[in-house]
């Protein structure tokens, strides 16, 4: 009943949101749980004090942030009423059956900002975890929600939260194309391009502070650097032919792409510190080479080449070598993506004509489908390489999912209006 | 000769409201309808404003566009089987007309876009559009036409000429169009 409860408030919250920030989005998250996660932390957050006049619902924000990432459930705290300065009643949050108990508060200040307020406990141990306070403007409530979901999260897993991370993705509606940048959770999201031609393959620096992606805005593909924050653009790839891919380096110096200049499509690599730099070739071949991806330490590049007959996926030294096969098994391998740990990399695969999302441990070279839908394209990892957004279909509808590494519990960033795609999830925040 | 001029009002709208500063000093804003005020500023002056200025005159050549309506009566898609490269015999005559008209003013720029149906990955259908386009160009190099006339280059599965998952859709969508600029 609560649960239902606040995903309806989380949903009244983003609306109001949007009229504030782009009265053209009307994105919303909700929570779609399709599996049951083994170890889940059962978690109590109780609705803070003074939400019932804020404009976002903090506690139910924080609860469905730690809900999508399949390591906790919320408890039900109907009719619980405590802020960070109670001391709560630990026996009877262990008859609750939580581990966990967050609460706090939300009051507005005189300048007009916003005090949120949070405080963390261990009910099993009684322990204290800490308490922290954000005064923010009223736009920056959602992140501040998100903050205290990566408190929570680093708190009682010891890995880094991603709540409060940003995604970038594209929709088309009508003859438009915009592309987004929006919290880890798909709200908030504020356009950061619009353009009546396609945009495809947007990749988030290293430092989180620019976009590079394909513009078809000259009626073929081009490359262009973005600056989020102003807006600035940069043409870095416009050579005769096509201009796609972009992949950064580590050290946010370089892009991998591919360009048909030579003819084929064939990878280089682009120093993008100096205007007008030449690209420099790695991994010729007669076939179509593409989507190059970076690993982690910069050492190899990961693409797709259709070489050996196939498209399948391959690495090679980012220094120049030869390239070895990666994947083996089906006739259709695409988009490769690295996890940021190095063990992982995800990838769509063909099979029976369905297009499918796969995930493989690189240590064991073991690969397993994590969906159940039949279109998936282009993931993308969290920061902390616990989760994948990824694009797909839905009803014949275009849609964004996140899902754990083992694909039993998955979000739908639902209510785009139009058709929804290409996510890329951005850094931590610096 | 086409020529569009695209205003992005949409981007004033969005840009009006959300100015706000983030916890972590990253405001997000939208000041693209500068650089992106039409194709030919776009092309040409490419980021960081530049391209056409208030004063500039946009040149039409009528000379031009009267050469290219002779061309109205021939086709100007090349249609291509599911998965193939290969150019179907009964397009040959297409490519013998255009590599004539195309050699017969060394002046005309010719751009040969490759499409694929909207099975699989956006880049990777990006490279078989762009090995669709590569074989119309060979083609027409085959004829005579001089490389430095002519482009080729993909939109992969962002441009379908017809909407939809039937094979019929994805027929028409499996094509190359050689398009005068």
């Amino acid at each position: 009943m609560n649960r239902i409860l606040n995903k309806f408030l989380l949903v009244i919250a983003s609306l109001a949101g949007y009229c504030v920030l782009t009265p053209n989005a009307q994105a919303q998250f909700r929570v779609e749980v399709s599996g049951v996660g083994l170890t889940q932390v059962p978690v109590g957050v109780a609705t803070f004090r003074g939400e019932d006049s804020s404009p976002q619902k903090i506690s139910a924000i924080v609860q469905a942030d730690l809900e999508r990432s399949g390591l906790f459930r919320g408890v039900d705290t109907t009719g619980v009423n405590l802020d960070e300065n109670s001391g709560p009643d630990f026996s009877s949050w262990r008859k609750r059956n939580a581990d966990a108990l967050l609460t706090g508060s939300v009051s507005r200040l005189a300048d007009g900002r916003f005090d949120v307020r949070m405080h963390l406990w261990d009910v099993v141990k009684g322990q204290d975890l800490g308490a922290k306070s954000y005064a923010v403007v009223q736009a920056d409530l959602r992140l501040a929600a998100h903050e205290i979901a990566d408190y929570v999260y680093e708190k009682l897993t010891g890995d880094k939260g991603v709540f409060s991370t940003r995604i970038a993705y594209v929709t088309k509606r009508g003859q438009g194309f915009n592309l987004w940048v929006a919290d880890a959770d798909g709200e908030s999201p504020q356009s950061a391009l619009a353009s009546p031609e396609p945009i495809i393959s947007p990749a988030w620096s290293p430092n989180g502070r620019q976009l590079a992606y394909v513009s078809f805005e000259a009626r073929k593909p081009t490359i262009y650097v973005h600056e989020i924050a102003t807006g600035k653009r940069r043409l870095v790839a416009n050579f005769k032919g096509s201009n796609s891919a972009p992949a950064w380096s580590p050290d946010g110096k370089t892009l991998a792409l591919t360009l048909s200049r030579d003819g084929g499509s064939q990878l280089y690599l682009l120093d993008v510190t100096a205007a007008g730099s030449e690209p420099r070739r790695i991994a010729q071949s007669s076939a179509i080479d593409t989507e190059p991806v970076f690993t982690a330490d910069g050492r190899f590049i990961y693409f797709v080449s259709d070489r050996g007959g196939s498209p399948q996926i391959y690495r090679v030294p980012a220094a120049g070598g030869s390239p070895e096969r990666v994947t083996f098994s089906g006739t259709y391998n695409i988009s490769p993506a690295l996890s940021p740990d190095g063990r992982w990399l995800a990838y769509v695969s063909r099979i029976s004509g369905a297009f499918k999302l796969h995930v493989m441990e690189l240590s064991s070279g073991n690969s397993v489908a994590i969906t159940d839908t039949i279109a998936d394209e282009r993931p993308s990892f969290s920061p902390n390489s616990r989760m994948l957004i990824y694009a797909t279909q839905q009803q014949g509808k275009e849609a964004l999912m996140t899902t754990t590494l083992d694909g039993k519990i998955k979000a739908r960033l639902a209510g785009q209006t139009g058709d929804i795609r290409e996510p890329d999830w951005g850094p931590f925040q610096k | 000769m086409k020529r569009t001029l695209v205003v992005l009002g949409v981007v004033a709208l969005l840009s009006a409201c959300g100015s706000s500063v983030k916890l972590d000093n990253v405001p997000v804003e939208d000041k693209s309808s500068s650089s992106l005020g039409s194709k030919s500023g776009a092309a040409a002056g490419g980021a960081d404003g530049a391209g056409v200025g208030k004063g500039a005159v946009a040149s039409v050549d009528l000379n031009k566009a009267a050469q290219d309506a002779a061309m109205q009566g021939t086709t100007r898609v090349v249609y291509f089987d599911y998965d193939s490269f290969a150019i179907r015999p009964e397009f040959q005559n297409v490519i013998v007309a255009h590599a004539k008209y195309i050699s017969a003013d060394k002046s005309r720029k010719v751009v040969i876009e490759g499409h694929t149906d909207e099975r699989g990955g956006r880049e990777y259908n990006l490279a078989l559009g762009q090995k669709r386009a590569e074989a119309v160009r060979k083609a027409l190099n085959t004829q005579g036409v001089s490389d430095a006339q002519l482009e080729a280059v993909s939109f992969g599965k962002e441009k379908p000429a017809m909407a939809g998952a039937t094979e019929a859709a994805m027929e028409k969508n499996r094509r190359a169009e050689i398009s005068y600029r």
